[in-house]
């Protein structure tokens, strides 16, 4: 059973890193137009200089 | 600039205070202008880069973003930028535009109460799910240190989870208790508080049974239905501020003979305003110079126009037909006659509030039922076993499995997928119990002008008049633009007449047009100009060769008008009509609609207190309307609805905006609402029937973790598929 306590913290990790992840999207405004990037990524034009 | 305000460690003070200066004094003089236009008939990636590329090339714009969900375009640009130049910008590439008032949509801007409760939902979730796979292995077997390990790794992953996803319960638990009346919230938060707690207890003690993972899919499911019900109401929001922010709203104010455009709240007393040909009033004020007609029909429902002369007072929201005109304003903001209406609103709506939406009444009867079944089993159990630790633990058993999750879904659940049903066919519910409210209704009571007409007027003699008249009144009617010209022209056209030729056509503001036919003079306007007697119902004269003739005209049916009475008839809807017209116009529509029972020359507190009168009697009232006249009869029904037409004041006091110009809808929301409480219902029975099982198993102490997990999960997702049912 030695191996949960390595498996049982990085279960928790690796979760906890998903959540911040979503944090995080939710934070830089990734969901105020689903469907303008969803079309935005068949656009052929490039952006060579993306605002910082 | 900011580049240049950072300060840098040099020799030279002076060399970093000079660019530092400059760059304050520059951020000072040029303010950005934030401005944003609402672009109904963009749909692809295509339109995206056009528009964006079009507006980046018009020179002082800094950035422009589409946002194609909201079908919106934000743009930074310098402060002499007018939304006017990048309307005409988009429209030369064939984007239709319209400019949005960026202070009213500011509001939807920062979604902050809807990021909030998302954040505290995917921590919710985050936790219950590795709560809950901590705990299938102790159901699945765990043992003693094993078992305690695992539980002691719950309550450190529960605990804070509870304190922070909670909050939203505690909040509304807590301010219905103040006000001592009890809600949903209340027994879900002594739920989850007992639940920690005694599983708190249990853990210490190594004991066998620890409810983390209840109390956690408990916040999850409950978070999921507010959620859900943030958002059903945050996209009507933000399609009802779009309306209002379409209205920008400005005056041009005229300062010794020099015109200025400003915002209407910069208007003061006195001020001169200039209200052009198709502008609203933007105050109420006395004309001092120019003629024209004026439309009332938004304030009074009288569909003739008005003739507009100097002296004459004007209210807010009347439109001006015909020729400019300038007004002093003798009241503004508040004091409007448009603002004191909402007064006559308030009063209307204190009588609304009474009523309680289906949840909360499901929570009346179930609340008090819930705790004392448990403080019942806690009692039994002590007085049966004298072990505080037993009786406590059945008592949190029973409050987590009868724990409302399946009804805290049971609303919001359907309310989420019959909104999004009516949204597709254009439909905005804003309020929260409109649609319960609108399953109620028995009575329809429908305004004439504006609502079950267009508003815009079409001729109806065309056949009685010569080839000869036609072509003359043609001719005439093209060099105006005033409403009933239109019509006239369109009816000519569609009819192949051409226009006779005319000398000298000029329009006169306020009377109608004229012109010399062969060297004869030709008019064609109002009765008293051409000297013939005024008619009862809207009409426009041609004088020609010292003859008169009357052109008479009815306001067109909107879209659907018909369609829509007939099937609120057929359902056996008492549909009503109450107007503010003449009698004889109000007739003849009821006549051709098929409505028995008419009102005309209504005032607008005639209107209100018929309304309540109905309700006095016991009828659910739905109200459609969209004047002025009809804010207060919208506000005091038990439902409401407007057209997106309506002045912004009625659409702030119904429940409910028609987008689309077709009326038909409305019948078939009505369905859907009906349909709507019937799965609420359902959902209510079915979150019991889950109970009726359930609770005696509590009560017998036979309950394990295991079965109130399963218990809460499937009846939150049959509440859930029972509601998607619907759409």
């Amino acid at each position: 059973m030695n191996v949960l306590s390595y498996l049982i913290p990085i279960s928790l990790i690796l979760g906890g890193i998903g959540l911040l992840f979503f944090i995080f999207t939710v934070r830089s405004n990734q969901y105020d137009d689903p469907e303008g990037d969803a079309q935005r990524i068949l656009s052929g034009e490039w952006d060579d200089h993306p605002k910082p | 600039m900011t580049a240049a305000m950072r300060p840098n460690a040099s020799a030279c003070p002076a060399c970093d205070a000079v660019p530092a200066a400059e760059a304050l004094a520059e951020q000072a003089t040029q303010k950005d202008a934030r401005l944003a236009l609402s672009l109904p008939t963009i749909h692809c990636a295509a339109c995206i880069s056009a528009v964006e590329r079009r507006l980046s090339a018009q020179p002082g714009v800094k950035t422009a973003r589409v946002n194609l969900t909201l079908k919106r375009a934000t743009i930074e640009a310098e402060a002499d930028v007018t939304a006017a130049d990048l309307v005409g910008a988009l429209e030369s590439i064939g984007y239709e535009a319209h400019e949005l008032d960026a202070g009213t949509l500011s509001a939807t801007e920062n979604d902050k109460a809807g990021r909030d409760l998302l954040m505290r939902l995917a921590v919710a979730g985050f936790a219950s799910m590795n709560v809950m796979l901590l705990s299938v292995s102790v159901w699945s077997g765990a043992e003693a240190a094993t078992r305690d390990m695992f539980h002691w790794i719950s309550a450190a992953i529960a605990l804070p989870t509870i304190v922070f996803s909670g909050k939203p319960f505690y909040v509304h638990a807590w301010s219905a208790l103040k006000n001592k009346r009890l809600n949903m919230d209340v027994p879900i938060v002594l739920a989850i508080v007992l639940a920690v707690v005694t599983s708190l207890w249990e853990t210490m003690l190594s004991g066998e049974h620890a409810y983390f993972d209840a109390a956690l899919t408990l916040v999850f499911f409950l978070l999921a239905g507010r959620y859900l019900d943030y958002r059903t109401r945050a996209v009507a929001r933000s399609a009802a501020e779009e309306l209002a922010a379409l209205e920008v709203p400005r005056a041009v104010r005229v300062v010794d003979g020099v015109e200025e455009t400003i915002q209407v709240s910069e208007l003061v007393l006195g001020d001169l305003v200039l209200v052009r040909p198709g502008g609203r009033m933007p105050v109420d004020g006395e004309i001092i110079e120019g003629q024209s007609e004026l439309d009332r029909s938004l304030l009074t429902g009288e569909t003739v126009p008005v003739f507009a002369e100097p002296g004459l007072g004007v209210s807010a929201g009347e439109v001006n037909l015909t020729g400019p005109l300038v007004i002093r304003a003798t009241a503004v903001g508040e004091e409007t006659s448009l603002h004191r209406m909402a007064d006559l609103v308030a009063i209307a709506e204190s009588g609304r509030s009474r009523y309680t939406s289906l949840a909360d009444s499901a929570a009346k009867l179930y609340a008090p039922g819930v705790h004392i079944l448990s403080a019942l089993a806690f009692a039994g159990w002590f007085l049966y076993t004298f072990d505080m630790r037993t009786a406590l633990n059945i008592a949190a058993a029973v409050l987590i499995i009868t724990c409302p999750c399946a009804l805290g879904l049971a609303v919001p659940a359907v309310t989420t997928a019959a909104s999004g049903r009516l949204f597709r066919k254009g439909m905005l519910i804003k309020h929260s119990t409109a649609l319960e409210r609108l399953a109620q209704v028995d009575t329809v009571v429908f305004d004439k002008t504006g609502t079950l007409t267009a508003g815009t007027p079409e001729l109806t003699n065309l056949a009685d008049f010569s080839q000869r008249d036609l072509e003359v009144a043609l001719a005439l009617s093209m060099g105006s633009s005033h409403p009933l010209s239109q019509a006239l022209s369109k009816a000519a056209h569609e009819a192949g007449i051409r226009p006779a030729k005319l000398s000298e056509i000029e329009e006169v503001p306020g009377f109608g047009t004229q012109g010399k036919l062969d060297g004869e003079l030709v008019r064609l306007g109002r009765a008293a100009w051409v000297g013939a007697q005024t008619l009862a119902q809207t009409s426009a004269f041609l004088s020609i060769g010292g003859r008169n003739r009357a052109f008479t005209f009815t306001d067109t049916l909107r879209d659907g008008a018909e369609a829509s009475v007939r099937a609120l008839l057929d359902d056996g809807q008492d549909v009503l009509l109450i107007s503010g017209d003449s009698a004889g116009a109000v007739e003849a529509l009821a006549n051709r609609l098929g409505i028995v029972k008419w009102i005309a020359e209504a005032l607008p507190e005639d209107k209100a207190a018929k309304v309540s009168d109905l309700a006095a009697d016991g009828r659910h009232v739905l109200m459609v309307g969209d004047g002025l006249n009809d804010t207060a009869a919208l506000a005091a029904a038990h439902v409401s609805i407007s057209p997106a037409t309506a002045l912004d004041a009625a659409r702030v006091a119904s429940d409910i905006v028609l987008l689309g110009s077709d009326l038909s809808p409305i019948a078939d929301a009505l369905a859907t609402a009906r349909a709507a409480t019937k799965r609420i219902r359902e959902n209510f029975r079915i979150a019991t029937v889950y109970n009726i099982i359930a609770v005696p198993l509590a009560v017998a102490g036979l309950a394990t973790p295991l079965i109130a997990a399963l218990a809460m999960s499937t009846s939150s997702i049959t509440v859930s598929l029972n509601a998607l049912r619907l759409r």
